[in-house]
């Protein structure tokens, strides 16, 4: 019998190898491979300061080399808030082993036992630091080629001294000063490429005329692969010039596939559906005085809305193909693209290059796809490929629209009885290498044409998609949800960032104000009567005490103050908000309160950017966003037609943590932006006494509610 | 037809070849090789391509460099570099003011086209300045104290 064997974190267990992860091949540096990207969410940096912390070296120290297929560790995609908890994780003990080799090998060389160096700043003393080594002086004698076995142990929190610090990013001076994106990526002999699209998603061209085309100024190729275009140009705006006249060239057939767009929710019910059971915890209810409460959520067809259109640069040359990407699934990308050009996967090189931030799946993964195509045609040739503004709206997958039910019983004293919830929609995951069919949409317009697969949902335990918190955290005697999976998608979707969480805590959230209002209860009062997990009642305590809550307060019919609680995904972080508004002609909301608990703190400050961000950007989505569609076309091609939130309308914020450094660090880029609607709707209920069950609170719902009132 | 092309940016003459219509943000980036000027939407809806024209804010995805002729264009590169910061920048960097960062440069080169004109604006008038520039990541509160902090109104 062998020796049981530590567990090590998955992602390091999947890629073993320490060289993988942490090399010192530079005098004085340290570079780190993490496996995941930075898409503005300061991760990089994070997993660099755990770096530092394990191997005990200055931060400024610490380079992150960028995901790149033919190095670094597969950590999978970076989403879903768990890349501190995977990622991070991994670093952390990778770090761990790596500094007890080289510790070993110091007190070697040393003639001391291990345990009596101290480690200051990379550098190993002997404890009369008369002698010392440091990592470069011992690179020669360890060997990072073998396996992390799990047998050393990461540091205890009480020892941290670099994690905890609200260091600064190691991206933000670049993005100061000048090109830091994969936008501004230059390649010797580089050609610009655009796409020309369908004007809708089942389009079929039914004729082209190219040779106009081909005859234009600075136009080297006009590439078609069934009703895939696209052009290459020596020059960007003369790319763009060509674009727009094969546009006009093409002549397509639509038809009418997409729903009506004030019966997308008529749409959802009516459809085939897959039903998924939940959570049904069933008990007898007492007899006795009962109130039995209904209501139907919606939510509508969300974008990124990415400010910098997705774009890539590919290099086909000596039968390999190099592609550059700000894809969160690098590794999945590279085989899905070797899968369709039926080429070895080591044959195709993606390598991560900062973009805009995504906020879940756009159409990173795509204009790879696409450039790649491109960069075919011109063997040799490096392509970079810049998707248009319209390009990104028209064809980035959306957030799904969904429709949640929900039926309850609540006792005179206040008590939930029963709840029951149905939601309907999409599955939320339609990333490249998550289901068998491609998940890249040139894919489907190439000869002879696929049909779009319908997207995947990570299992409910490990944080779900479209179910994501539908299951309330409460505890009720009857408890029971059904997510009806529809099986049909008239318009493309995929993960936005928080996923079923925006309509499902809005839903569930907005329902308790509901239940607490029917019994004139204190909306935080039934919440903490069914709460039973103490971290989740600490943030409920701290956001009352920091926005000085008076129980049952009311508005005064302009202004008003709403409440909203969520353990996100049921299995991250502790977040509870109270929002303030003020009602006019729109709502404007004045002021968020938001206490948070994600566990261990690795950096405060680029914990408190993701939040602040998190909340502002649910903000935008709650007043102003869904994509405008008719029955054949998306009509959101623009900032016009997809408002999102303005300086002038951003809302003063204010953000408490309990930070837990013994608890496992929990991710939060997405973790506050499912309680901002139902927070923001059941203030404008305080003040005005109208409930708004429909996304976004449009000037026109507001009125709408005001009148059936 | 492509023509030789003058433009002054940054307090230098730069020459090239390119057709008179072509917007400055392309001349920018691509001849020049200033890539803090982003493309955004190239429809002038997001100010994420913004520049100094004579000191005031432009759009350069949609200012063609025939309109340029003789007018001295300031990029972010034209307000400082990594190795010697503006205020401005400096204040950003100090309240690490920036998520994704793409729009940035647009940010900055609003908010600086704005303490040209006003030294000591108040919140009120930096959130007007900025409100054509669209921010994704949600930045706003953090823009706003990094140029409260450039202009010494921090404390």
């Amino acid at each position: 019998m062998s020796a049981s064997v530590p567990s090590l974190p998955p992602t390091l267990k999947a890629n073993p190898q320490l060289y993988r992860w942490v090399d010192f091949n530079t005098q004085g540096l340290v570079r780190i491979y993490p496996g995941k990207v930075e898409i503005g969410q300061g991760i990089v940096s994070a997993i660099a300061q755990i770096a530092a912390e394990e191997l005990d070296i200055d931060f400024s120290r610490v380079h992150c080399h960028p995901v790149d297929t033919s190095i670094s560790p597969n950590e999978g995609s970076t989403s879903g808030s768990r890349s501190i908890q995977e990622g991070g994780e991994a670093m952390r003990q990778a770090c761990a082993e790596i500094r007890s080799l080289f510790m070993h090998a110091a007190a070697t060389k040393l003639g001391v036992l291990p345990e009596t160096l101290q480690v200051r700043d990379g550098r190993f003393l002997t404890p009369d630091i008369c002698a010392s080594l440091t990592y470069w002086d011992l690179v020669q004698e360890v060997d990072l080629h073998q396996h992390a076995d799990g047998k050393s142990s990461p540091k205890a929190p009480e020892t941290f001294k670099t994690v905890g610090l609200s260091l600064p990013r190691l991206d933000i001076l670049a993005k100061l000063t000048g090109g830091a994106f994969i936008q501004d990526l230059e390649l010797p002999g580089m050609l610009h490429a655009r796409v020309v699209r369908p004007p809708s998603f089942r389009a079929n061209l039914l004729h082209m005329d190219i040779a106009p085309i081909k005859a234009m100024q600075g136009v080297s190729n006009v590439v078609q692969h069934g009703s895939f275009l696209g052009v290459i140009a020596n020059r960007e705006e003369l790319a763009i010039d060509a674009m727009n006249a094969l546009g006009k060239a093409c002549t397509w057939n639509e038809t009418p596939t997409l729903p009506e767009p004030e019966k997308v929710a008529e749409y959802l019910l009516s459809q085939p559906v897959d039903d998924e059971l939940l959570c049904n915890v069933t008990s007898s209810l007492p007899d006795g005085d009962i109130q039995e409460l209904e209501a139907t959520f919606t939510r509508p067809y969300l974008a990124h809305a990415s400010i910098g259109p997705s774009c890539a640069l590919a290099w086909f040359h000596d039968s390999k193909l190099e592609i550059w990407s700000h894809s969160q699934s690098i590794y999945a990308l590279r085989d899905e693209i070797a899968k369709l050009l039926h080429m070895p996967p080591e044959k195709v090189v993606v390598r991560h290059a900062e973009g805009s931030g995504c906020y879940g799946h756009n159409g990173a993964d795509d204009v790879a796809f696409d450039a790649a195509l491109l960069a075919l045609a011109v063997p040799g040739q490096p392509v970079r490929l810049q998707w248009t503004r319209e390009d990104e709206f028209a064809w980035e997958p959306l957030g799904p629209a969904m429709v949640v039910k929900l039926a309850g019983k609540i006792s005179k004293d206040g008590s939930v009885l029963s709840w029951q919830e149905e939601i309907w929609g999409n599955r939320h995951i339609g990333r490249p290498g998550r289901f068998s069919g491609p998940g890249l949409l040139a894919a489907w317009y190439l000869e002879p044409g696929i049909e779009p697969p319908l997207p995947a949902d990570m299992p409910l335990s490990m944080g779900g998609g479209s179910q994501r918190n539908a299951v309330p955290y409460y505890e009720f005697p009857v408890k029971k949800v059904v997510n009806h999976v529809v099986q049909s998608m008239p318009i493309r979707v995929s993960a936005l960032r928080a996923l079923g969480a925006y309509i499902n805590v809005f839903a569930i959230e907005t329902f308790m104000d509901e239940m607490a209002h029917s019994q004139s209860i204190d909306p935080i009062e039934i919440r903490l009567r069914h709460l039973t997990d103490f971290r989740a009642v600490e943030v409920v305590h701290a956001v009352a005490r920091m926005s000085n809550w008076k129980a049952q307060e009311q508005g005064d019919g302009v202004k008003g103050r709403g409440f909203a609680f969520a353990r996100y995904k049921n299995i991250g972080n502790y977040a509870a908000v109270v929002a303030e508004v003020s009602i006019e002609e729109t709502i404007s909301v004045k002021r968020i309160y938001a206490a948070v608990d994600c566990g261990c703190i690795i950096n405060p400050d680029g914990v408190l950017n993701q939040i602040q961000g998190g909340i502002v950007q649910a903000v935008s989505w709650t007043l102003k966003e869904q994509v405008q569609h008719d029955t054949v076309r998306i009509n959101s091609r623009d900032w016009e037609t997809y408002p999102i939130l303005r300086f002038s309308e951003v809302p003063e914020v204010f953000v408490e943590f309990i930070n837990r450094p013994e608890e496992e660090s929990l991710g939060v880029g997405e973790g506050v932006t499912g309680i901002i609607a139902p927070a923001i709707g059941n203030a404008v209920f305080n003040a005005m006494g109208i409930r708004l069950r429909d996304l976004p609170f449009t000037p026109d719902r507001v009125i709408a509610a005001i009148n059936e009132s | 037809m492509t023509e030789h092309q003058v433009l002054r940016v940054n307090n230098e003459v730069h020459e090239f070849t390119a057709h008179s219509a072509t917007p400055l943000l392309y001349v920018l980036r691509n001849d020049l090789k200033l890539k803090a000027a982003k493309y955004g939407c190239g429809l002038g809806q997001c100010g994420a391509c913004s520049v100094l024209i004579d000191g005031r804010k432009a759009l350069s995805c949609d200012t063609p460099i025939w309109a340029c002729e003789g007018k001295s264009i300031t990029t972010l590169e034209g307000l400082g570099s990594a190795a010697n910061l503006s205020v401005l920048q400096q204040a950003f960097l100090d309240e690490q003011a920036a998520q994704c960062g793409y729009c940035v440069p647009g940010i900055l080169m609003s908010a600086q086209a704005l303490i040209n004109q006003n030294p000591k604006p108040n919140m009120q008038e930096i959130c007007t300045a900025l409100n054509d520039n669209l921010c994704r990541c949600g930045t706003h509160i953090r823009f706003v104290r990094a140029v409260l902090r450039a202009t010494g109104q921090l404390s």
